[in-house]
């Protein structure tokens, strides 16, 4: 991105004071990032890497503890209430008010935002349309589904118009019909021009939405590029997994290294993973080798192996 | 990260979110009219039988605790809703989560918890002297500043179980609340006057906020007037807007981690 | 119901978790009352209607009466607000569906919680009553059963009916509206001759009228055998009806 960026970090930090008796934690350790007017971002990485805390700080709700942070070119410091005005948030547990209708939930939330009634009665047959929600207007927010509920607060969260749109693990919880309409709205969100900033541990969603990602680890970023950018920097085309009997892994991994299969081999509690640029070859070395796996799977590699090489751990644990 | 300031437009637009969940639980005011509608019929008449006139009170028994009890009304209806009412939304409905990442300030969502609470005081309250003209009960016009006087109690009490609120850690923390108030209630002189105690006890239940509302109300419900009424609003006025400060500044830490 | 106690023995465990809080609110809760309203109020009865409350204090009139009413609230709270949430959210009658018990067991196991949960509560309610010396000595011990049949049979019912419903506001609805009417006008605070005669034959029927003149009649040591007879009876009715209501409703919830 060429223009000037509209979100600038620099040695971000954020350090939670030490309380009841627990020690400080540093939950965000001195990372950089900036995105550009229109981009799709992704922070990717297990719970407790930082991700959560970046994104509030992200939002002007919880403050820095060291380094700098640019908003919209302001700072979230001084002023929160205007960069909240211009930014959209959609938290990972919906937060809607139970008890009233989805018109009100939206309704009362363009409130919030000190918009004029009439303006938001305007932009709610829009929003209302674009969360597929328009037969429920009046229906309460209790007998909604899931999906239902999370693109009522999808919807809620752009009454402002935002340019930068916040949302924390947007797809968790929901059924894989349901993923796969809201993954739809976000990409027409983007091609509208706004700037989609996702936290997820799901590679197959970060890979459909984000046009770059940062992955996570232990409050800093491991890794940064284009879903397809990180997988040939860091991991080959193909990903054969085996399956053998559960205690006789360790031993399979260890005759499968020694004869240099593949680029490298991968012991997981439950499988063997080989990466190699051509799977099927991998697999025919196999059971030359005399070893009769219970299963075996050539795939493509995923974001999912980026992660596993860059941390040494499973992304879902 | 500051609590952020007041702005008039986005307190009140917490209150009229409150306002829109508030018309669909009608009947959750009338549930508020219930508890002291009995105790006014069962120890106002009930035992008001067997009190008979009180010492240093002109009227019946009745219609001295009535004000009381139209003061705990007031209390009750307005610190559910800061006690209860916020808790439930800090902890299972997760709504703050929601309004903190809009340009709403701390100060905005805790004013606009106590304006809620204290026009919900202020139903129960007119529900209440609805239900003591019914009874009978009405004995001046002075009842009519009662009104404006279950604000000033709504206020206080209102502020005061939001601070509270900020420091449960859990549900079961409530029955340390009720540990509070059931004395409160049971001994600031709601069903006798203060005079029952001895002379070192006194100064320690005028110091409740409660007898204070009670003071407030129910003089000139009766038609006397005299200056404690202003030190009884003096004294509310302060301790609101302290635990209001002090539920501010809580909320912000605990809000903007 | 051979597996009903370990049931019962699963409440106990999650009750040693929570049982001091509990101690002190069984405490405070007479103290104050017996404090506030017994002698407090009290104060101002003793002027000389002893005759209308049968020649006692009125702290020794009161304190009986509250027992009762302070069993039936102990009683609702285990028998509706817990179920709901065991029946509920908190799945506790899900994962015991589960495994080899059957749902009259299940309800068995809980119901003996429910009975040592009154009857711990209580025991504490009537050494305060020891301690103020408001009963007729050692007739004191008598109040303990009788609060006991009292509280249960608000539990048991109110079980059998909870385990049917799928919304807390109704329990918080009943709880407002009938319980706490029921408890004002019971003779808790007042005697019930004082009403007119119709009023006073409805109020004397309601379930904590009877428990209320049954502790009442114990703890002051004027207990005559038809009455206890009678008002025990009442209350003994309504538990059984609960556990046979609730053996129906429990397998419907259970196994549906």
């Amino acid at each position: 991105m060429e223009e000037t960026p509209i979100v600038v970090a620099r040695g971000l930090t954020k350090i939670y004071r030490s309380r009841d008796g627990a020690p400080a934690f540093r939950a965000v350790d001195g990372i950089d990032f900036s995105f550009g007017r229109g981009e799709a971002f992704g922070f990717l990485g297990p719970n407790g890497a930082g991700k959560s805390s970046t994104m509030r700080m992200l939002a002007a709700i919880s403050p820095a503890s060291g380094g700098s942070l640019e908003v919209l070119g302001m700072d979230p410091a001084l002023d929160g209430p205007r960069i909240r005005a211009r930014i959209g948030v959609v938290p990972q547990d919906d937060c809607l008010d139970r008890e009233l209708s989805v018109r009100e939930n939206i309704l009362v939330y363009g409130r919030y935002f000190g918009l004029r009634r009439d303006l938001i009665r305007e932009r709610l047959g829009e929003l209302l349309a674009f969360a597929q929600l328009e037969e429920k207007a009046d229906a309460q927010v209790e007998v909604l589904s899931g999906g239902m509920r999370r693109r009522l607060t999808i919807a809620r969260s752009l009454i402002n118009r935002p340019e930068i749109l916040l949302l924390d693990e947007p797809t968790t919880g929901l059924d894989p019909q349901a993923r796969h309409i809201l993954w739809d709205r976000l990409y027409r969100l983007k091609q509208d021009g706004v700037t989609l900033i996702i936290t997820t541990h799901y590679m197959d969603e970060a890979e459909q939405l984000c046009d770059r990602l940062a992955v996570m680890d232990g409050g800093r970023i491991v890794a940064e590029g284009s879903p397809r950018a990180l997988i040939e920097a860091h991991v080959t085309r193909e990903v054969l997994e085996l399956r053998f009997s559960v205690d006789a892994h360790a031993a399979v991994a260890e005759r499968l290294r020694d004869r240099r299969l593949g680029e490298r081999v991968e012991l997981l509690p439950d499988r063997v993973v080989v990466y190699a640029h051509d799977g099927e070859a991998a697999l025919a070395q196999v059971h030359a080798a005399q070893l009769s796996p219970i299963t075996a799977l050539v795939r493509r590699a995923t974001l999912e192996d980026v992660f596993l090489k860059l941390t040494g751990r499973s992304l879902i644990d | 990260m500051s609590a952020g300031g007041w702005a008039p437009r986005r307190t009140l637009s917490l209150v009229e979110r409150n306002a829109r969940i508030f018309r669909r639980s009608l009947t959750a005011v009338l549930a508020s009219l219930v508890e002291p509608t009995m105790y006014l019929l069962s120890v106002g008449f009930g035992v008001g039988a067997l009190v008979g006139r009180v010492a240093g009170v002109e009227v019946r028994y009745a219609a001295y605790v009535a004000p009381a009890i139209l003061a705990t009304a007031a209390m009750n209806a307005a610190f559910n809703q800061t006690s209860f009412a916020v808790f439930s939304r800090m902890r299972n409905e997760r709504s703050y989560d929601a309004i903190v990442p809009t340009p709403l300030s701390v100060a905005d969502i805790a004013l606009g918890e106590v304006i809620s609470a204290v026009f919900w005081g202020l139903f129960a309250a007119v529900g209440f002297v609805l239900v003591m003209a019914l009874l009978g009960l009405i004995v001046s016009p002075g009842v009519l500043l009662a009104i404006p006087g279950a604000l000033l109690v709504g206020f206080a009490f209102a502020a005061g179980g939001l601070a509270v609120t900020t420091y449960l850690r859990d549900w079961s923390d409530f029955q340390l609340i009720q540990l509070v108030m059931l004395p409160m209630f049971l001994f600031a002189t709601t069903f006798y006057p203060v005079s029952v105690y001895p002379g070192w006890l006194r100064p320690l239940v005028e110091l409740l906020p409660l007898y204070q509302s009670i003071q407030l109300l129910r003089e000139p419900s009766l038609g006397v007037f005299n200056w404690g009424v202003l030190a009884a609003a003096g004294y509310l006025m302060l301790f609101g807007a302290l635990a209001l400060a002090l539920a501010t500044r809580r909320l912000t830490r605990q809000l903007l981690a | 119901m051979p597996r009903a106690w370990p049931v019962f023995v699963y409440w106990l465990s999650l009750y040693r978790r929570t049982w001091r809080a509990t101690i002190v609110i069984s405490v405070a809760n007479p103290v104050l009352f017996l404090l506030g309203i017994g002698v407090g109020l009290g104060h101002l009865v003793n002027h000389g209607h002893a005759a209308t409350l049968g020649g006692v204090s009125y702290s020794a009139f009161f304190a009986p009466g509250l027992l009762a009413a302070s069993a039936m609230q102990t009683g609702y709270i285990e028998g509706a607000g817990r179920v709901f949430a065991a029946a509920g959210w908190a799945g506790s009658y899900r994962a015991a569906a589960t495994t080899p018990l059957e749902p009259g067991e299940i309800m068995a196991g809980h119901m003996l919680y429910m009975g040592f949960r009154v009857l711990s509560s209580c025991a504490v309610f009537v050494a305060v009553m020891a301690i103020f010396g408001v009963s007729a000595g050692w007739w004191v011990l008598a109040t303990l059963p009788a609060a006991l049949i009292t509280g249960l049979a608000f539990a048991i019912p109110a079980a059998a009916w909870v385990i049917t419903q799928r919304s807390m506001a109704r329990l918080q609805t009943l709880f407002r509206f009938l319980l706490m009417p029921m408890y004002m006008f019971s003779g808790t605070f007042f005697a019930l001759g004082q009403l007119p005669g119709g009023l006073r034959l409805l109020a004397s029927a309601l379930p904590l009228a009877q428990g209320v003149a049954l502790c009442r009649s114990l703890s002051l040591g004027r207990a005559s055998l038809p009455a206890v007879a009678g008002h025990s009876a009442y209350l003994l009715a309504l538990i059984l009806a609960g556990i046979l209501i609730a053996r129906v409703t429990y397998r419907r919830r259970l196994h549906p």
